[in-house]
């Protein structure tokens, strides 16, 4: 009744193969993108900005990339830190050794670097599948904490290995407010997006669902499971990348190899998983919820244990945490495995038959 | 020549090591398909049990230390088994049939859940676990080499521990009418239950055996390096050896646990200094992907079989 696409003729090749086929869905994603791009900054705080929205996008943005591999190309990966840590510190290196490199061409040069590397590490996936890759995908991890943290080179030698950018400035704006912050990474996130959207609705990207849904038969029908497989790689790693370095440059400032270690690939692969495999929309709820469950309970046990009227110090706070996520993750996979992505279209079946559910 | 049989031996001893940890992936991994992310942190949590346990129980004065070692032993093992039994019935009964990525991604969220429970219950400390294991190296062939080869005791103790679990092990799968029916799971599941094997106890009884071995590799690598949270990442550095050696095969965790633990050593002593040292912990995954890349099912891992 509220969502019907009932009585919307398509009369052109070019209607029919929109983005949003339902004019629903437009009218909702234009809402939502003048909520974020005009109310929030109107109304957000500064601790809203620095410890919820700019990392939700920036992290929306590097769900996206693994979603790219892993939901849609079926390529389990562990290696997510090690792509945003090459993104970051590419993108470092362009920016501090080349004089006046704007900040946009930096980004994406940092993005090219992870693709680089990115394309490396997946060679493996032409032979090796499933938990085998995962773990081999463990090595770009490790071999990247490794090289940030004793190749002095890529830290322009500073003694104590963290670097810090800044001044940053695109088209002459300065970056440095929290707005202006918010406002860059939800441009770059938007950009992004619609390209990774494009991406897996095109030809390309059901050669990377036909990989993933059995990647024998796909060869057999004449997909080549190398050009698939290292393609979804290439562009996985180069969002991860982009997502990276303005992880780095924007939200951290001055950071160390340690900011992108193997947890940072967990948490990135949690997001996909709780938001849904093989879906764009997953990537952002997914990031939403791992990024304010934590600060959620931050929050509220203290209050609760105010409330009930026991004392309880930090660490026990920081151990409780722990115990909380862990049990809420595994409880989320056994209630909805599909992810939130999946109560999502279960809510837009239930809106379109309301108010007769059969 | 003698140093670098020295290095050869510290290697093979901390390969077995590993193995410890691998093969408590292997036992789960073959029995349920479970790819049990958690192993570390069970590792961690027995290591604490068992640490506390017995500060406790020395500390109410049971008797010498060899029985206060015995108890709280015991007492943690019957810890692991009450988590074992816990994970069975509150999660993997739940999530049968569910694809190997969610497992993946549940055992992780189990990885986050047992590290919290441990330090709430058992503290965050660095702890002590003192089993009587020997310190003082030993000087070995001092009339074949010049100068000898040092042998480290402590490690031959735990490389003899670890070998002993492994043939008490092989006898249980292959003697016992429990083993014989665990083995019967690890080949096909729904053969195995169509002749009355209860899956569910399976499950139950494989993850005890892995809390048990976990308590022993826990139990060495505490006394080794003292009982702290970096014991988890331990589960880190036994991956490759998992994959080395193939998911699906017990002989194939010890001798990949060996391969991984000789091709550190002599990695990080020959090579290193030419690359600035620390290369140990992505040489053995680099180490593990040569392989792999040859053998994609690992050393002695089940033929894959691709029917579309």
């Amino acid at each position: 009744m509220f969502y019907r696409e009932n009585g919307q003729f398509k009369t052109s090749y070019q209607a029919d193969q929109q983005i949003f086929p339902i004019v629903q869905d437009r009218w909702f994603i234009l809402a939502l993108l003048l909520l974020a791009f005009v109310a929030v900054p109107l109304l957000a705080t500064d601790y809203w900005f620095s410890a919820i929205l700019i990392p939700f996008v920036i992290m929306a943005m590097a769900a996206i990339g693994v979603n790219v591999l892993v939901g849609y190309c079926g390529q389990i990966s562990l290696g997510s830190g090690a792509f945003m840590a090459v993104g970051a510190y590419g993108a470092y290196n362009f920016f501090a050794r080349v004089p006046d490199m704007p900040l946009i061409p930096a980004l994406i040069l940092g993005g090219l670097c992870a693709t680089v590397f990115g394309v490396l590490f997946g060679l493996p996936s032409l032979r090796v599948r499933g938990l085998y890759l995962a773990v081999a995908t463990l090595a770009a991890q490790f071999f990247a904490d490794w090289m940030f943290l004793r190749i002095k080179w890529f830290t322009l030698d500073t003694p104590s290995g963290s670097v810090s950018v800044s001044n940053l400035q695109v088209f002459g704006l300065p970056i440095e407010s929290d707005v202006s912050k918010y406002l860059f990474c939800l441009a770059v996130l938007c950009v992004v997006a619609l390209m990774a959207k494009n991406l897996v609705r095109g030809a390309i990207g059901r050669e990377w669902m036909a990989i993933r849904d059995m990647d024998v038969a796909a060869a057999v029908i004449g997909i080549r499971p190398m050009y698939a497989k290292l393609t979804a790689f290439a562009v996985s790693s180069f969002i991860i990348g982009m997502a990276g370095a303005l992880w780095a440059f924007i939200y951290m400032g001055s950071w160390e190899p340690s900011a992108f270690s193997v947890n940072e690939s967990f948490r990135l692969l949690f997001m996909v998983i709780i938001g849904g495999l093989g879906s764009i929309m997953g990537g952002f709820l997914g990031a939403a919820f791992i990024i304010l469950l934590p600060i959620f309970l931050n929050q509220a046990l203290p209050f609760v244990a105010g409330v009930v009227g026991i004392e309880i110090s930090t660490t026990v706070v920081s151990h409780t945490e722990l115990m909380i996520f862990g049990g809420l993750i595994v409880w989320f996979l056994i209630v909805e495995p599909h992810g939130l992505a999946k109560l999502w279209s279960i809510g837009k079946q239930k809106m379109r038959v309301w108010p007769f559910p059969y | 020549m003698g140093f670098f049989l020295e290095t050869l031996l510290g290697g093979l001893m901390a390969g077995m090591l590993y193995s410890l940890v691998a093969l408590g992936f292997v036992l789960i991994f073959k029995a349920s398909g479970v790819f049990n992310f958690a192993q570390g942190a069970i590792v961690l949590f027995a290591a604490l049990a068992m640490a506390r346990f017995a500060e406790w129980l020395g500390t109410a004065g049971l008797g010498p230390a060899w029985v206060v070692n015995l108890m709280a032993f015991a007492l943690a093992a019957v810890v692991m088994f009450a988590v074992a039994w816990l994970i069975e019935r509150l999660v993997l009964r739940n999530l049968v049939n569910q694809e190997g990525t969610t497992l993946l991604m549940a055992t992780l969220g189990i990885t986050y859940f047992l590290e919290g429970l441990g330090q709430t219950i058992f503290g965050s400390d660095i702890y002590k676990i003192d089993i009587g294991m020997p310190k003082e190296p030993v000087i070995a062939f001092q009339d074949v080499f010049e100068g000898g080869i040092l042998i480290n005791q402590e490690d031959l103790i735990a490389a003899l521990i670890a070998a002993l679990l492994v043939a008490a092990l092989s006898v249980f799968f292959q003697k016992t009418g429990t083993g014989r029916a665990l083995r019967a799971v690890a080949d096909d599941h729904q053969a195995a239950q169509s002749i009355g094997i209860p899956l569910n106890r399976i499950w139950v009884i494989v993850w005890c055996v892995a809390g048990v071995v976990a308590l022993v590799a826990g139990m060495i690598w505490g006394s080794k390096l003292g009982v702290q949270f970096s014991l988890a990442t331990v589960a880190l550095r036994a991956l490759p050896v998992v994959i080395l050696g193939g998911l699906t095969s017990v002989p194939g965790a010890i001798i990949g646990g060996l391969i991984i633990g000789v091709g550190e050593k002599l990695s990080e002593v020959y090579l290193g200094p030419f690359v600035g040292g620390g290369i140990e912990i992505w040489f053995a995954y680099v180490l593990a992907l040569l392989f792999l890349l040859v053998r994609p099912q690992g050393l002695f891992g089940e033929k894959i079989i691709d029917r579309v």
